[in-house]
């Protein structure tokens, strides 16, 4: 009887789920969950764009009255820029890279048939867009959203009577915070367990895509990152509702000593940003492995210096967790750690040049094709680039106390960690649209996109490095009637127009999307002329990903141009190869 | 104990994984299994994946501790400022634990013993492919570990308790702060521990497949393991890190 039983449940276990719920909501398919993850990030980053907006219309216009929402007061200023920061931290730069685009095809890449726990995929999934619903709801509680930044400072975020949106708010902050760890705790779990153990025959770890070693060696940042700041959030929790004082020292709010002693605020800084700083990698690894993809791909040439690739990739990942103090110079640290941190931050400055000479290595001579998705990859490498060459500026204390807490940070991080992040979530849409959803993305709207972006993206933030050198603060609500800033006021102008122009463009972007997956022009299954694994299936993948057998890997991922082979590409399943080489 | 069925068929545990036909792969190593669906793997690739998935989680939860650990090593030699006088004090109160938690420990220590008999008896029956009427011992040591748990949690409530009573609560100092909060942060890990292994049980109780079972229990027992060896440093580091 038991054999029996065994028998039927093997024969179900293919099947693919056949109600919309088990389907489309609640569903165990890495290709739904992916897609899940993406519209969550694709919503979200709405929303954080639409904060910015009125961040930067307040800034030029500080009395303006608008409509729904009336005055701009300084403390919704400051939830503004803390709700946007958080928003697009954790629920864009996280979760589209990796949650949206590893989901979906990480294991198709690697020729498994899903991930290696879906139902724990699932789960992170809906922790995930808990901690959305709960982030949101901070702006509907008494006192609104809080006030303390993305980063979180106490004693300002441990105190509920530190300001207006310090109380519920800011509770619902920290659990939203706490739950997004728990979903990208058990997505790292996923993720590194299916690139070790489920990688199909032939596809060992040196003839993974680019793009697996990114998502994989980001899981592993998310696993030892996530976990820092769970800790990190539940000490913030009990010090705001349970009477400890971990972060809180003796402190007068409004006149008044709170009734806490002896707390550390240093404390939340070391743990958040051993957590923050990784995080930053989390955001830009996988567009660093899929710019390399498509730079590969796109210039029909091997990736130049695969394995210098991933090495610089591990090194990073490494170097990561050890440059957190950079961000605390301000802090009163020992000049001496000042320094070790100093050191080690400019030290990653190597193995990121190591990427960017082998994009460009990779670019150098080839027969580029300059379609949408190549076109967001160099627009990847120029942004990593600009925003990266200011780090080693701020990497040095000694240049970093009077830029910090400046528009030139805002600046910096914007251009390597956001739009650069950004633009590899556009990219690999671009690239991975056909397969998603088997038909093309419109090019002409794709470029007019892209060019629009790019511009306006510098439009927004080189302007604003000069903002940060002449002094103009962050953070602050109104700078408009501060004598010194007075000649910034044209330069912020232009910066606020060129923000209107470049979000609007976004506006492209969706309509290309949603009209192109109902109208664009049918894809073949391999449309770039491509050679990893998810162009060898159908469009879209079946249930399964390849329809029922199981693919042998012969060869690397960027095999283009090969001497003798009759196209100018060699599938990785292609075992026509193994006797030319 | 209900009722099991007096035999049951399982796959032979299988050496060359994933080996499913189809030309060799022509790289030497090569990747993992092709596999599909995790319950219809051969019993041997799913206790490796679940293994290997369970080392992960592992090392995720060391971090959490390793923060906490930090913070308090941090914390302790914290100066903070006394108001009436204006000048830094150290105000690190220590806290001298109940002798209870000698027993507790002892008792999480045997659980663990309990675990690895029954996990050793799991494999063993299984590697005989062959589970017969015995593995009615199976259940009854996975029972005690159960309850030893259980008992291990009970333990560090009464030691909540006298610390209560002795006047030390969550908020009253940072070292009663830290005492609460790992005691606690490591029980309910614990707790999850032993939801797993009434999974295991009940599984065995719904008659599903003996090899799921097995897996459960197999890297429900790391887990325990790892759980106890995390007791003791916790107390190692509330005892003796000054």
């Amino acid at each position: 009887m038991a054999t029996r039983e065994f028998a039927a449940h093997e024969a179900h276990v293919h099947a693919a789920p056949q109600g919309f719920i088990r389907k489309w909501v609640f569903s165990l398919d890495h290709k739904v969950i992916g897609l899940q993850y993406y519209f969550l990030a694709l919503t979200a980053v709405f929303v954080g764009m639409f904060l910015s907006l009125l961040m930067r219309i307040h800034l030029i216009w500080p009395t303006a009255h608008l409509p729904m929402l009336g005055d701009i007061k300084p403390e919704m200023y400051v939830s503004l820029v803390t709700m946007h920061g958080t928003i697009m931290v954790f629920f864009v730069l996280t979760t589209a890279p990796q949650g949206g685009f590893g989901n979906y095809f990480l294991p198709i890449q690697i020729g498994a048939a899903d991930m290696a726990f879906p139902v724990i995929n699932m789960l992170s999934f809906w922790v995930t867009f808990l901690a959305y619903l709960v982030m949101l709801s901070a702006f509907f509680v008494t006192g609104g959203a809080p006030l303390h930044g993305w980063t979180g400072y106490p004693p300002l975020s441990a105190v509920p009577s530190a300001g207006p949106g310090e109380g519920p708010g800011a509770d619902l902050w920290v659990i939203s915070i706490a739950l997004f760890c728990i979903g990208a705790l058990m997505s790292a779990l996923n993720f590194i367990t299916t690139t070790l153990d489920m990688r199909a025959k032939g596809m060992t770890l040196m003839r993974m895509p680019l793009t697996c070693w990114a998502w994989f060696i980001t899981a592993i940042l998310g696993l030892l990152a996530f976990g820092v700041l769970l800790s990190a959030g539940i000490l913030l929790l009990l010090d705001r509702n349970a009477g400890t004082s971990f972060y809180v020292p003796l402190t007068v709010f409004s006149g008044q000593v709170v009734g806490h002693r002896g707390g550390s605020p240093l404390l939340w800084q070391h743990l958040f940003w051993f957590f923050g700083h990784p995080e930053v990698y989390i955001a830009i690894l996988p567009a660093m492995g899929l710019c390399s993809q498509l730079v590969s791909v796109f210039s029909r040439k091997p990736i130049f210096g695969y394995k210098a690739m991933v090495y610089a990739m591990l090194s990073i990942g490494l170097m990561g967790f050890m440059v957190w103090g950079h961000h605390m110079f301000m802090s009163g640290m020992n000049p001496y750690s000042a320094f070790a941190f100093s050191i080690m931050t400019m030290a990653i400055g190597v193995p990121s040049a190591i990427k960017t000479f082998n994009w460009l290595g990779t670019l150098w001579g080839g027969r580029i094709r300059f379609v949408s998705p190549m076109l967001f990859a160099i627009g990847f490498v120029s942004l990593f680039v600009t925003g990266g060459i200011s780090g080693p500026f701020l990497a040095q204390p000694t240049l970093d106390i009077p830029l910090h807490d400046t528009a030139f940070v805002t600046a910096h991080f914007h251009l390597i960690m956001g739009v650069a992040s950004i633009f590899g979530i556009f990219a690999a849409t671009y690239y991975w649209f056909p397969k998603m959803f088997g038909r093309m993305m419109n090019e002409r709207l794709a470029r007019l996109h892209f060019w629009f972006t790019f511009v306006g993206t510098y439009c927004i933030f080189m302007p604003m490095h000069y903002a940060g050198m002449a002094g103009q603060p962050r953070r602050y609500s109104q700078f408009t009637e501060l004598h010194y800033l007075e000649k910034l006021i044209p330069l912020n102008t232009f910066i606020t127009f060129a923000a209107f122009v470049t979000i609007a463009a976004q506006f492209i972007f969706v309509f290309n999307l949603f009209w192109s997956m109902k109208a664009g022009k049918k894809a073949s299954d391999n449309p770039w002329e491509a050679t990893t694994l998810e162009w060898t299936t159908a469009t879209p993948p079946p249930h399964d990903n390849f329809g029922g057998h199981t693919p042998v890997v012969y060869n690397g991922p960027y095999e283009y141009s090969v001497p003798g082979a009759p196209r100018d590409y060699v599938m990785q399943t292609d075992p026509a190869t193994v006797a030319a080489h | 104990m209900a009722a099991l069925p007096p035999t049951v068929v399982i796959d032979e545990p299988r050496t060359n994984l994933g080996a499913s036909g189809g030309a060799p792969p022509p790289a030497k190593g090569g990747g993992g299994d092709d596999s599909g669906d995790f319950s219809s793997l051969p019993f041997a690739a799913r206790l490796r994946r679940a293994r290997l998935g369970m080392a992960v989680a592992v090392s995720g939860i060391v971090m959490i501790f390793i923060s906490f650990a930090s913070a308090y090593l941090v914390r302790q030699g914290l100066p903070t400022l006394d108001v009436r006088t204006g000048t830094l004090i150290h105000d690190w109160i220590w806290l001298q634990l109940p002798n209870l938690v000698l027993i507790n420990t002892a008792v999480l220590l045997i659980s663990s013993l309990a675990m690895e008999l029954a996990r050793r008896q799991a494999t063993r029956e299984l590697a005989e492919a062959e589970i017969s009427v015995k593995h009615q011992g199976q259940i009854s040591w996975l029972a005690l570990t159960v309850a030893l748990g259980l008992s291990f949690l009970a333990g560090q409530l009464i030691v909540w308790r006298e610390l209560a009573a002795s006047g030390f609560y969550l908020g009253t100092s940072p070292s009663s702060s830290f005492v609460y909060l790992l005691t606690g942060m490591h029980g309910i890990h614990l707790l999850g521990g032993v939801l797993a292994l009434l999974v295991a049980g009940a599984a065995s109780l719904l008659r599903r497949p003996v090899s799921s079972r097995l897996v459960v229990l197999d890297v429900t027992g790391w887990y325990w393991h790892f759980m106890a060896f995390l007791w003791v440093c916790i107390l190692c580091l509330l005892e003796f890190a000054r």
